[in-house]
């Protein structure tokens, strides 16, 4: 498209683009040349990667967990891992290239990274102790989750069910509590101006505990 | 008002003594907290000359930018520090409940960042266009302000915003619950003009944005919507983005979730696919009961929330007229109306737009009532102009699980008690 322009700007130089552009595509678009096996790979992660995300990549405190999961992804409270939930090779290489170790990203050459990447394979059971990950085989690693992902349906699948006239009255029997927010006393001390002690009767008798039991703590905070 | 300082933290939440005696007052009729007028006696605040009727107040010189005055100051942002790991990579709430209209201070408005909120100087600041385009620039700031310029309001949502409330009520206060949500005007250039100015080449569909931080929070975008309504922006209501809102230049992706609004924005390279970056396939998806996941969850759906009477702000002045507002919004258009329910939807009533916010926007909302002061089961049902009806949580989980982490736009219900008092709870019949 031929659009008029305003000539702002400068060409941006080859190496100010391969400086910035490091991103990689799922098709292995982008990435550099390099190598490195699971052992390297051990020993990166071990100086730079276990102090939060475990030896193993368990996971150390609250920080994500890296490797495992396998077959949680039904369950009441699902493990989201590389190996469990991530669809691609390309993520693991750009993000880690790109943004880790935390609080001191971009220290890790192109090996480097090939070398821990190889290594979050190792630990998610995805290749044996003696794999060596490079450029040229990259695109060979299948993720187990990599068909696991499928493109916003809300339009077809929720539309026609919250698309309606609004009802205005008699919309529902008449309804009673069956969770409360203060029975997890999760909220921050002093955010809440005032408590409710005395818990009222009648038609606002709710139906005892919250179901489940384990309060409503979300399977993963949102990070 | 609530004292930050309070640190009861030995007794379980909301319980500190302070708290207790306020909670008495309360039930002995609010008189304690101020603001009932009496007319048994002469007000002294009337018939006493006061100081500042008769002494002088501050010169002209002594704030050239001010802050809220002091008996303001528990309009702030908040944390909930075990959601995260750390408060580096983490979110902040906007005190949504002490707001009214539709603007939102900068100065309170939510964060929420990968990896801090960083300084870039507008003299270091370079934004460079990569990929398939016929030149590949570089910008300096002071070349984008020689673009023309749009002025919008938009609400920024975050993804994650009541993700917390998915498997049920679980923080008390609608801060906490829906504070991931900003609203303000936004001057900027159409993203539009950069890429033509680039010039966008066929087989580019895809634009990947990434930020100046070592997050980098790079986001695929759909070429369709780079060229539409996405603003590259400067100023957010009136004056530059503050520096944890990506100072000095952030991307505005009307409608599309706070995730992709990138900030500190260096690079936007066009693809013919999308890169697949970790914010759209590790977070930003969202898990099916199947255990399949949904991704390119892009638009946030149609949402309200009452923020006041609300579990910060509890009825502190007995039965009578009563106030109820809140916020509506809807990421795939204008709010069409809302509707409040006193008995947790059993019966509605629409509420008055006190402003009807455009596309992509907050719109602000008020039904007066006389309260009797009886229990009630507040809740508030947005309506969009494409006649899709606010959900009830449960409505949701029936289709989506308890999983899914983003995108709750559940209706939520507030229990005001007979002495004022509100709580976030859930209902059903």
């Amino acid at each position: 498209a031929l659009a008029q322009t305003l000539g702002l700007g400068r060409a941006a130089l080859p190496e100010e683009i391969a400086a910035w552009d490091v991103a990689v595509e799922p098709d292995g678009t982008g990435l550099p040349v390099g190598s490195g096996d699971v052992f390297t790979g051990e020993d990166l992660w071990v100086e730079n990667c276990a102090s939060c995300h475990g030896d193993f990549g368990e996971g150390a405190g609250a920080y994500p967990v890296i490797a495992g999961g396998e077959d949680t992804l039904t369950n009441r409270r699902p493990v989201k891992t590389v190996g469990s939930y991530w669809p691609y090779l390309s993520t693991v290489f750009d993000y880690v290239h790109r943004s880790m170790p935390f609080g001191n990203a971009q220290i890790l050459s192109a090996d480097d990274t090939y070398a821990i990447v190889a290594y979050i394979l190792y630990s998610n059971a995805i290749v044996e102790d003696d794999f060596t990950l490079s450029n040229e085989n990259f695109a060979d690693v299948v993720m187990p989750n990599a068909d696991g992902f499928y493109v916003d349906d809300r339009v077809e699948t929720e539309f026609p069910i919250f698309v309606h006239d609004v009802c205005m009255s008699d919309c529902t029997a008449p309804v009673h509590i069956t969770r409360r927010a203060t029975d997890l006393q999760s909220t921050p001390e002093g955010a809440v101006t005032v408590f409710a002690p005395d818990r009222p009767s009648g038609v606002m008798d709710g139906a005892g505990a919250p179901e489940g039991g384990e309060g409503a703590a979300p399977a993963e905070a949102p990070v | 008002m609530t004292d930050l300082s309070d640190d009861d933290t030995h007794k379980p939440a909301g319980v500190s003594r302070r708290g207790f005696l306020r909670t008495a007052s309360l039930a002995a009729g609010g008189a304690a907290l101020g603001g009932a007028a009496s007319a048994q006696q002469a007000d002294p605040l009337i018939t006493e000359v006061q100081d500042w009727a008769s002494m002088t107040g501050e010169g002209v010189d002594a704030t050239p930018y001010g802050l809220p005055i002091r008996f303001e100051d528990d309009v702030v942002r908040r944390t909930v520090s075990w959601l995260t790991a750390d408060p580096i990579s983490s979110i902040n709430f906007t005190p949504i409940h002490a707001l009214d209209g539709t603007i939102t201070p900068q100065g309170c408005a939510f964060e929420r960042h990968h990896s801090g909120a960083i300084e870039l100087s507008k003299d270091d600041y370079r934004l460079m266009i990569t990929g398939l385009v016929d030149r590949p620039l570089v910008f300096t700031w002071e070349d984008l302000q020689r673009f023309p310029r749009e002025n919008h309001v938009y609400f920024c949502e975050c993804a994650a915003n009541s993700g917390m409330e998915w498997a049920g009520a679980q923080l008390n206060g609608a801060q906490f619950t829906h504070g991931m949500i900003h609203n303000m005007e936004y001057s900027g250039i159409p993203l539009r003009l950069l890429l033509e100015e680039a010039g966008v080449q066929a087989e580019g569909q895809w634009v990947f944005v990434e930020g100046a931080d070592a997050s980098s929070n790079g986001r695929s975008i759909p070429l369709e919507k780079a060229m539409d309504d996405v603003l590259v922006a400067f100023t957010a209501n009136g004056e530059a983005l503050r520096k944890e809102h990506g100072y000095p230049v952030r991307l505005v992706v009307p409608g599309w979730e706070g995730n992709m609004w990138v900030k500190w924005v260096r690079r936007i390279g066009v693809n013919h696919s999308a890169v697949e970056a970790r914010e759209e396939t590790s977070k930003y998806t969202d898990l099916m009961p199947d255990g399949r996941a949904r991704k390119w969850t892009w638009e946030m759906d149609t949402k309200s929330v009452i923020t006041s009477p609300s579990p910060q702000k509890p009825i502190t002045h007995g039965s009578g007229p009563l106030v109820i507002t809140g916020l509506a919004w809807s990421g795939r258009g204008l709010i069409d109306r809302v509707d409040v329910s006193l008995d947790g939807g059993v019966n509605w009533q629409p509420a008055r737009l006190g402003t009807q916010g455009g596309r992509y926007a907050l719109s602000r909302f008020y039904l007066e009532i006389d309260w009797d002061g009886s229990p009630m089961l507040l809740q508030s049902r947005a309506v969009d102009e494409n006649g899709y009806v606010q959900p009830t949580k449960d409505a949701l989980r029936e289709i989506r699980g308890l999983n899914s982490v983003y995108h709750n736009n559940g209706i939520q219900t507030w229990a005001v008690y007979e002495n004022g008092a509100v709580e976030n709870v859930e209902v059903s019949s």
